[in-house]
């Protein structure tokens, strides 16, 4: 099936909505577009960051996941406490494959979890005391810790526990910052809040420790914001901007440290990679600081080679000479990587359903393969995540935000992409259905995928994928036409 | 044996639940009937005048010393009292922290699972939180838990406003379940007319004032030797009194599903006893200033 036109887009969405009662209809229908490249704002097209419609498996997380799962837990010498029952805090551990360098349970906390395990008699009397020992247990056995913080799960919130007052006093007791996050999982519709609630304790804690004792920074000082060093994504990111002269100060989150946030504040330039999870920072420091911000985007050679003079040009020559060299460098090896896997990927269609920045950030990176996004979407966007996505996707495309799980399953059914990228949950119904899959939230138990070296990997995946073998044998050989087996045979003897 | 009867006492704060429910059950257990008494209330004062103790060590209190309530025993919590009144009090945190209403869920499974409600009792009662504020002290209203409720009620205006407020709690759980309203027992605060108001505010609920319960010092002299009327001086005025109302709710058979009021009917009525004023709707919303001005 060739790609859609407008007309055809338009009537598969109206199709798909016809099985929904009236008044989920009309709210689904909020949700979905047909990707109009003129429109300047998304804002007329699409509904986002609404409650989910109840029932129709949302893929979305909470705001406990945005705030411990994604902003806070990469964060490599904080303990993150997840302060309420067990589950919150087990079922959220080593999942996201956000890589750290150093000695676990020494001087780096990711792979750990530390829970206030509340029971009945925590819910009824309070979790206060319960936390106060916690954090002197916590800090009698890994000492080396830089800085706490408490993850409050949703009996925190109903039972009114005073995180705040305990991580005061117990700060000063220790000598440590201590982070309250009042992420409660049943606030705001998806894990969305769960950021948004990060950086303002991040803002309000921790970034401005340093306040009037900073040393001045240099010339080139950056820091990366919004890269959780998924499958070593940031050390990716991180070698380019060095190779081109900048002084990466700080990583926020993936591999990052106490002592980086507290010396963000004196970086010339903020570049920001996951948009939708750390804006806020980086609109506060701007504000602040006067620290300038920039989106940027590590995904195919043709946006890193875009990204990085854009980064150049907000600095001077020697900088700017030192994108074109790293460009330079990089470009033979990916002409290689494009050499060896466009002819097999060329004109294979995508559809995405992730989270963050991926649903836009990597097309185009799949369109240096030759492939072509033909539907995108959004677990938690908001509409100026979509703002940026109208222009990056092709006119006719589908665009879903929140989709439904019959929604994507029948997008699928009647597009037919040759890869879905989306989440765990959804990767098995599309694997019984016989289309090639990627998990793209910790891209599959590989990377990274960020920078020239994860376009290598980036562009091994895909093609492992889309030509995998195994999709030819799906059909039973009972189930083919009798008259089909001579063609097989004489195409296996050939 | 007779059924087991579960009955829960509700109220405005301070209307005098734990004083009556205590001298009531007093007055059963005279009678002979075999009673427990279930505190839901943080503050832990349902079983005081029964027990001669200043407080019960509650059944949360205990789960938090011995770790979880699953380490409990019915013995340490359940303590005996005159009459051989069965006492236990769920009992919660201190004002301002924790959650009081999961207290009295956790302790009222406790007793379930444990079976406190063992064969020989005829009654239950649970005196509850004046404020129905949250799930948890409805908990005893819930599906087979109390099916009878008696709401303690004065001739005062906050009173009756709290009273209809529960038979509207009531009716929530009416429909969906067993529980009904029995009966208001007005603890008199000698206001005008007091009887004649409670008796037409039953009217319009759709039940009956049970028992008219005057107001007399021997309450308070009893009380502060931590005892009931019933005990302290049995020949008293005021605990004939109690054994009426304890012969009525044995007797009674009036469990309904209540008719609460709209706020303007109960006004209605509070104005047709004088007790409240009509509403001047000339003078909402003016500052003193304007009011002065208009004055002038």
């Amino acid at each position: 099936m060739g790609l859609l036109n407008r007309e055809e887009a338009e009537a598969l969405i109206q199709e798909v909505l016809e099985v929904y009662p009236e008044k989920a209809k009309k709210d689904r229908a909020k949700h979905l577009m047909v990707n109009d490249k003129t429109l300047e704002s998304a804002k007329k097209c699409i509904t986002s960051n609404r409650k989910s419609v109840p029932g129709v498996m949302t893929q979305r997380g909470c705001a406990y996941a945005g705030a411990k799962g994604v902003v806070w837990g990469p964060f490599k010498d904080i303990i993150d406490i997840s302060h309420g029952p067990i589950g919150c805090g087990q079922y959220s551990r080593g999942g996201r494959r956000n890589y750290y360098s150093g000695i676990a349970g020494v001087d780096s906390f990711c792979d750990m979890m530390f829970s206030s395990d509340f029971q009945e008699k925590d819910v009824v009397f309070g979790g206060d005391k319960k936390l106060a020992k916690l954090i002197d247990e916590v800090e009698s056995l890994f000492p080396l810790s830089k800085a706490l913080s408490v993850q409050s799960e949703c009996p925190i919130g109903l039972i009114g526990d005073d995180i705040e007052a305990v991580s005061k006093k117990k700060a000063v007791e220790i000598g440590k910052t201590i982070v309250p996050v009042r992420c409660e999982g049943f606030r705001g519709v998806s894990q969305s809040l769960g950021h948004h609630i990060s950086n303002d304790a991040l803002r309000d804690w921790m970034l401005s420790n340093r306040d009037g004792k900073l040393e001045p920074g240099g010339p080139y000082d950056v820091a990366i914001l919004g890269d959780y060093n998924i499958g070593g994504d940031a050390w990716a990111s991180r070698i380019l901007l060095e190779e081109m002269g900048l002084n990466v100060v700080a990583q926020w989150s993936g591999d990052g440290t106490v002592a980086e946030i507290e010396n963000t504040p004196k970086v010339k330039l903020n570049l920001l990679h996951c948009y939708r999870s750390m804006n806020y920072i980086a609109r506060h420091m701007e504000e602040k600081y006067g620290i300038p911000w920039l989106e940027y985007n590590f995904f195919g050679p043709t946006k890193i080679a875009e990204s990085l003079r854009e980064i150049a040009s907000h600095f001077d020559d020697t900088i700017k000479e030192g994108a074109e060299r790293v460009i330079a460098k990089y470009q033979p090896a990916m002409d290689a990587i494009i050499a060896k896997f466009k002819p097999r990927l060329q004109g294979k269609k995508v559809m995405l359903y992730v989270g963050g920045l991926r649903p836009r950030h990597t097309v185009g990176a799949y369109e240096d393969l030759g492939m072509e996004v033909v539907g995108a979407g959004y677990e938690f966007a908001h509409n100026d995540d979509y703002d940026r996505t109208i222009k990056e996707m092709k006119d006719a495309t589908l665009i879903y935000d929140d989709a439904t799980g019959y929604e994507l399953e029948e997008f699928v059914r009647q597009i037919k992409p040759d890869l879905v990228g989306s989440g765990i949950k959804e990767k098995y119904a599309f694997h019984k259905m016989g289309v090639p899959f990627r998990q793209m939230h910790s891209w599959d138990y590989s990377g990274p995928y960020h920078g020239y070296d994860g376009f290598a990997v980036f562009a091994r995946d895909m093609d492992m994928a889309v030509n995998n073998p195994c999709w030819t044998l799906f059909k039973a050989p009972w189930e083919k036409p009798a008259e089909a087996t001579n063609e097989d045979t004489e195409a296996l003897v050939a | 044996m007779a059924k087991l009867r579960q009955a829960a006492i509700y109220g405005k704060g301070g209307i005098g639940k734990s004083t009556t429910t205590q001298n009531l059950v007093a007055a059963l257990a005279e009678a002979g009937q075999k009673v427990m008494i279930v505190g839901c209330d943080p503050k832990a004062d349902s079983t005081r005048l029964i027990l001669h103790s200043k407080a019960q060590t509650t059944v949360m209190h205990l789960a938090a010393e011995a770790g979880s309530v699953e380490d409990l025993e019915l013995e340490d919590v359940l303590a005996v009292g005159y009459g051989g009144v069965k006492c236990v009090e769920s009992g919660g945190p201190e004002p301002g922290v924790g959650c009081a209403g999961r207290g009295v869920i956790t302790a009222i499974n406790f007793l379930e699972e444990e079976g406190a409600y063992d064969e020989d009792l005829n009654f239950v009662f649970y005196d509850v939180l004046g404020d129905v504020v949250c799930g948890g002290f409805a908990m005893p209203i819930r599906e087979n838990k109390a099916q009878e409720i008696y709401i303690v009620v004065s001739g005062e205006m906050m009173a009756m406003y709290a009273a209809n407020n529960i038979a509207k709690g009531i009716v929530k759980y009416a429909n969906s379940g067993s529980v009904r309203l029995a009966g208001l027992i007005c603890n008199s605060r000698k206001t005008d007319r007091e009887d004649e108001l409670i008796e037409a505010l039953a009217a319009k609920l759709g039940t009956q004032m049970i028992h008219f319960v005057p107001r007399d010092n021997v309450v308070q002299h009893a009380e502060i030797r931590r005892m009931t009327v019933i005990e302290y001086d049995p020949k008293a005025k005021q605990a004939d009194e109690y054994r009426a109302l304890a012969r009525k709710i044995i007797d009674n058979k009036k469990f309904v599903i209540p008719t609460p009021l709209e706020m303007e009917e109960l006004e209605d009525l509070l104005m047709e006893f004088g007790i409240m004023d009509a509403e001047d709707e000339t003078i909402i919303g003016k500052t003193a200033a304007e009011l002065a001005a208009e004055a002038a």
